[in-house]
């Protein structure tokens, strides 16, 4: 490919002739992650009123340990915090959440949809398109360190992982002291678990993983079909990004708020 | 209603944006108000077009800064109380005023290898295929040629990597060919270090231009980029591949 070269004329940064407000997606895209991203790290750093009653935050979810100075919990799979292992990193805290989140942070650092718009929104790699980028040099997903995003499929599956995990919590949040019921909190959590499944079940790797990656595909019904069910998903994976990110969110501040006292959790039954 | 028209006027080594005004009437598209300005006040005025039906892909341009077909654009669909632009696509030599040099798309597209069918199925050199086979591919046999992805890419656009990478248009080729249930070559070598896939950062403007409206990111690109990994990136699809083979 190194004949016929075209040589272009190349404009600055954000020039462009568009006169719709091109800005826009990519400002509520800054804005939108930033929120998200200032409120997790804040929560995962707080190592506590991360759980009330049957609830678990899905931020702190699997509790591997219960934090530090945190009283045992059913939720916790091995009991307390160990004391090899530190509470502080340098002035950081270390938290239950800290330990588990780079899973579900890589899952979405590395997805497809978000990685076109975090390019625009943070990179301006470009700001939108067909207006003028800030560089001259361009590395692309070729070299290092964005071809490190090819690593989406093993973030794939721990994240499918992490749905059966929430899912059982989910179904744990059923269980009150009192005996089964369902509580606002059931149905946040609820919701929660739904929305990241149909998030993550429309992942552009696992639509490729279960029947994508053959030519043929009639004669292998069962991979037909879950690629046909994971590429209708796929069609709403940007719907899906986004209300599972404002989701998850929202369930560790209603458990959070819960736990607090702030907030009353009402018992539908 | 009289509107105004700012076009490009120039050859390949600089131009200028030129006003026209001429009248405009209900239904028209852009490409009819071009006519009308060559045929009232600029004969010489080069714009290629054939079909007016959004079929030859020949009237590619930019119009108010976004690369569309002219003669899809409907002149109720922009704003006409102000000027409105038309730009020949900027990322391909331009000629003479909106006609641009798009050849690097013919060449590049001769480089792809051809489709290599599998042995015939039955005795009188046929095929058999299922349609739900062929359902994928069908999609991409939809482009038109008209270039607004390519153009929209700010791979080529900004960072004019045309010596390194194909362009949106030739992945959609290269998907359809690679997905096809009779064909038996292997591209992705060629796509990972030739066509260079991996500067593709998933913005999906060319899907959002495309005036066929081919899902090019999420059924062409992504899928592509996939098969790299598994065949590149991927250890654990290796090893897998190995005891298959064994």
């Amino acid at each position: 490919m190194a004949s016929n070269l075209v040589q272009i004329t190349r404009r600055g940064f954000g020039e462009t002739m568009r006169r719709d407000g091109w800005w826009i997606p990519s400002l509520l895209t800054f804005l939108g992650f930033s929120a998200f991203i200032v409120y997790s790290t804040w929560a995962a750093f707080q190592g506590e009123h991360y759980s009330f009653g049957p609830y678990l935050s899905p931020m702190y979810s699997p509790l591997i340990w219960e934090a530090a100075g945190q009283p045992l919990s059913h939720h916790s799979w091995l009991g307390a915090w160990p004391a090899w292992l530190p509470t502080y990193l340098l002035v950081q805290p270390i938290t239950p959440a800290i330990l588990i989140l780079w899973a579900p942070g890589g899952f979405r650092f590395t997805c497809y949809y978000y990685r076109g718009a975090y390019y625009k929104a943070f990179w301006a790699d470009p700001p939108a398109c067909a207006v003028g980028e800030p560089r001259n040099e361009y590395r692309g997903e070729k070299k290092f360190p964005l071809i490190l995003q090819n690593v989406h499929r093993y973030f794939l599956y721990i994240a499918l992982l992490f749905i059966v995990i929430l899912a059982y919590d989910a179904i744990a949040a059923t269980q009150f002291a009192d005996g089964f019921g369902i509580g606002v909190g059931t149905l946040v959590m609820t919701i929660n678990v739904i929305l990241l499944a149909s998030y993550t079940f429309g992942c552009h790797s696992l639509r490729h993983l279960v029947g994508g990656r053959c030519d043929t595909m009639s004669n292998k019904p069962v991979q037909h079909k879950l690629w046909q069910w994971v590429s209708k998903l796929n069609g709403k994976h940007m719907l899906f990004a986004w209300l599972s990110l404002f989701w998850v969110g929202f369930t560790d501040f209603y458990i959070r708020m819960c736990s607090m006292g702030s907030f009353t959790d009402y018992r539908i039954f | 209603m009289k509107a105004t028209f700012s076009i490009r006027r120039g050859g390949s080594e600089g131009g200028e944006l030129v006003d026209y005004r001429t009248e405009v009437t209900e239904g028209m598209v852009v490409l009819d108000a071009v006519h009308q300005i060559q045929a009232e006040s600029a004969p010489d005025l080069a714009c290629r077009w054939n079909c007016k039906a959004g079929k030859c892909g020949s009237c590619s341009a930019e119009i108010n800064g976004k690369p569309k077909l002219m003669c899809m654009t409907r002149l109720d669909t922009i704003d006409i109380t102000q000027p409105v632009t038309i730009e020949p696509m900027r990322a391909f030599p331009p000629i003479k005023d909106l006609a641009t040099d798009v050849s690097w798309n013919f060449e590049v597209k001769k480089r792809i290898k051809k489709f290599k069918p599998r042995k015939p199925d039955a005795e009188d050199g046929t095929w058999r295929m299922q349609q739900s086979d062929v359902d994928r591919v069908q999609e991409f046999r939809k482009c038109i040629e008209c270039f607004l992805c390519q153009d929209v890419c700010h791979v080529l656009r900004d960072h004019n990597k045309h010596a390194e990478f194909a362009g949106p248009r030739h992945y959609v080729y290269t998907a359809a060919l690679e997905m096809h249930p009779l064909d038996t070559e292997n591209r992705i070598d060629e796509l990972k270090n030739d066509f260079g896939i991996g500067y593709c950062n998933i913005t999906k403007c060319c899907t959002k231009v495309c005036p066929e409206h081919i899902t090019i990111t999420d059924n062409a690109i992504i899928p592509l980029k996939e098969r790299v990994v598994d065949e590149h990136f991927d250890p654990l699809a290796k090893l897998v591949k190995l005891f298959r083979k064994k």
